[in-house]
């Protein structure tokens, strides 16, 4: 068959190696997060085994057990959690997102955000215990200024583990935020004041469904990810902040009973994927880049069962 | 009175009057001093080179900065103290600002909208308003399906539906080819004559305003040098700056050697004794620029026979001859090293002459009357 020259170096022709240039991407995919979901779904109708791990004896006592009120009370107390830090991360991230994007100091701002990062995940978290423990600097300042005469308790309970979360999440609220406001051609504003919209009106009627985009990858960000946290709530949390996540790390490592903790993890992982596609269904637009993936932001739940079944290939 | 379309009646322009308005920015001064009365129903342009301070003045109007000092008066009422969409004025922005996420349709109906209109009234007033700007057949596109020319109507369009008393128009064709804005132009125009409120332009394009403008402010640096008609602003200008800004010309100090009436004797370096025609001439001694259009002057191989009062007769080489079709360009340089833009129009073979080539000798003439004094410097 004869190749005209001047097609065959055209982007996205019959012959493009776009297929070939996708290849280690989808191994990566296939191996580290369809394979571990594949195990999960497996493990989900097997028997547990007597020191952890499966026997090959299918069953549904797993998603029997999920039909446990104690199941349904972490759940709420999750959905509370996740609902409670998302809002507040939002409610700081949309005027921070704004004010960076009119600010003529954008580079500094925009790494004041992101110095966060370069510090471990869990240090930061161990950070907080510093700052809030009872021997912690903030009771240490109020002792010695005669606010308050012993140490007040600011650690082991849901508010804690929310302040701990909004601060975590609140980068990754900002950063989608403040690009898509970035973007946001002001002169619309005025365009629309000129029109005979008040301050408010500009701003509900223009600005808003032109950075609703950004808003909502802001909130998938922050929602999915706090709804499987794990570390947080393990951490600077109390029984009234035990969540989902610490739930099948619990039934992983303690009660030893793996189908169990892998149902968990599918329905958290059904739950937040389904609510991800109707929000992008209700939205109407294509939120991540054009590609409508509802998948990408992987919550930390699903990662932790990840991690667990991960951790059945190897030696523990 | 019978004016034809429901729309003319409705639609009552304002006469606008700015005083002594004074805005600066930081050390910068936006507008000094400025003030300019505007007529109901005029087109009327703010014309300058960017940075003169007409954009601010446009804002000002709008509502979007307010001045340190100084007054707005729409119709005798001061709108300063008035926000925007208070204002019962409206714009159509340089870069369009039209809104992305809402259809053609609905950029036109969002002041309907916001006034809660019932819907059946918004469908037939934004129809209207599509055909005034011929987009009906776009109304469901979004903006950025639209052209260039396409956008600029649509902000028209969208400006107008409020049935504002004046149309602020800032630098709108700036962004489009030069084809397209000569024919938004006349579009503009014939809107201005449908619609017949008023309209004030700001431009940077001494053409566009020339062209369409009942009067023109020119401004420069905050301050405004000249007002009045585009015959006016071209045949006298009121300084150095206005000559240079509108069209092409040449420019000339000047001494004053004597006076007869309105006409006057200069001695132009380079030139000898120059006729030049002065409304209000100044005393003998004084130093002056003067000003000659380019087409003004005529261009010929022998010397002029004429010696009626009042005809300059100057003697060059052609430096630099540029043919551009309907017309040519010739660059004159005197025996002294002054050199004189001409144009010569080539309107039909009767009327042409000898061609004249590169490093040929030549007379330039012209009237006394064609020359004009613009400042006095001392």
């Amino acid at each position: 068959m004869k190749r005209s020259p001047g097609r065959a170096g055209a982007a996205g022709g019959a012959g493009s190696p776009g297929g070939l240039y996708a290849a280690p991407s989808l191994f990566w995919l296939t191996v580290f997060f369809l394979a571990p979901l594949a195990i999960i779904v497996a493990y989900s109708f097997l028997t547990p085994g007597p020191r952890g791990g499966v026997e090959w004896k299918p069953t549904l006592d797993a998603y029997r057990a999920i039909a446990n009120p104690s199941f349904a009370r972490v759940t709420l107390n999750t959905i509370v959690v996740a609902i409670g830090a998302t809002a507040v991360t939002m409610l700081i991230a949309v005027p921070c997102g704004y004010y960076m994007a009119r600010s003529s100091r954008q580079t500094l701002l925009l790494m004041l955000v992101m110095i966060p990062f370069w510090t471990n995940f869990l240090i930061r978290i161990y950070a907080w215990i510093a700052i809030l423990g009872n021997e912690g600097f903030l009771n240490d300042l109020l002792i010695a200024t005669g606010l308050a005469r012993q140490s007040v308790r600011f650690l082991y309970n849901r508010g804690a583990v929310m302040l701990v979360l909004v601060y975590t999440y609140l980068p990754y609220a900002i950063l989608p935020l403040y690009s898509t406001i970035d973007k946001f051609d002001f002169s619309l504003l005025e365009a629309a004041r000129d029109l005979g919209a008040s301050k408010l009106g500009a701003i509900n009627k223009v600005l808003l469904p032109n950075i609703k985009g950004g808003i909502l990858t802001a909130f998938l960000f922050t929602f999915i990810p706090i709804f499987g946290a794990y570390a947080v709530p393990l951490l600077v949390g109390g029984t009234d902040s035990y969540m989902l996540g610490n739930l099948i790390a619990d039934e992983l490592t303690k009660s030893r009973d793996w189908p169990l903790a892998s149902a968990i993890s599918l329905v958290i992982t059904l739950v937040t994927t389904m609510g991800v596609l109707l929000l992008l269904r209700a939205n109407g637009t294509s939120v991540l880049g054009g590609s409508g993936d509802g998948e990408k932001p992987v919550p930390e739940a699903s990662s932790a069962a990840a991690y667990g079944a991960q951790a059945i290939g190897g030696s523990r | 009175m019978e004016y034809g379309g429901a729309k003319q009646k409705t639609v009552k322009g304002s006469d606008v009057v700015i005083e002594h308005v004074r805005k600066s920015f930081g050390d910068f001064k936006a507008l000094d001093d400025v003030s300019i009365g505007i007529k109901k129903g005029e087109f009327f342009s703010l014309l300058g080179p960017s940075g003169c301070g007409k954009t601010t003045l446009l804002r000002i109007l709008a509502g979007f900065e307010s001045p340190e000092s100084g007054a707005v008066l729409l119709d005798g009422r001061d709108v300063l103290s008035l926000p925007p969409d208070g204002r019962h004025v409206n714009t159509v922005f340089q870069n369009y600002a039209l809104f992305p996420h809402l259809s053609v349709f609905e950029n036109v109906a969002f002041s309907m909208r916001l006034k809660k209109a019932p819907e059946s009234e918004i469908r037939a007033k934004v129809a209207d308003y599509l055909q005034l700007v011929e987009l009906q057949a776009h109304a469901k596109k979004k903006p950025s399906q639209l052209s260039g020319g396409q956008k600029q109507r649509v902000a028209i369009a969208r400006a107008l539906i409020n049935e504002p008393s004046v149309l602020l128009l800032d630098e709108p064709l700036s962004a489009l080819d030069a084809k397209l804005r000569q024919h938004m132009l006349i579009e503009l125009d014939s809107i201005h004559d449908k619609i017949g409120i008023t309209f004030i332009y700001v431009t940077h394009d001494q053409q566009e305003a020339l062209s369409v403008s009942d009067r023109i402010a020119v401004m420069n640096a905050g301050e405004v040098l000249q007002i009045g008609t585009p015959q006016e602003i071209y045949e006298a200008p009121a300084t150095d700056f206005v000559a240079k800004f509108i069209g092409e010309t040449n420019l000339y100090e000047a001494d004053v050697v004597s006076v007869s009436g309105e006409t006057v004797e200069l001695s132009v370096e380079g030139f000898g004794i120059i006729k030049v025609t002065a409304t209000e001439p100044p005393p003998v001694g004084s130093r002056v620029s003067w000003t000659i259009r380019p087409e003004k002057i005529r261009i010929g191989l022998e010397e002029p026979r004429s010696s009626r009062n009042g005809i300059n007769a100057v003697s060059g080489v052609v430096d630099e001859p540029i043919y551009s079709g309907f017309q040519s360009k010739f660059y004159v340089r005197t025996p002294s090293g002054q050199v004189l833009k001409v144009i010569k129009q080539h309107a039909d073979w009767s009327d042409e002459g000898p061609e004249i080539a590169w490093k040929d000798s030549v007379w330039l003439s012209f009237s006394a009357e064609d020359a004009y004094l613009v400042e006095v410097k001392r």
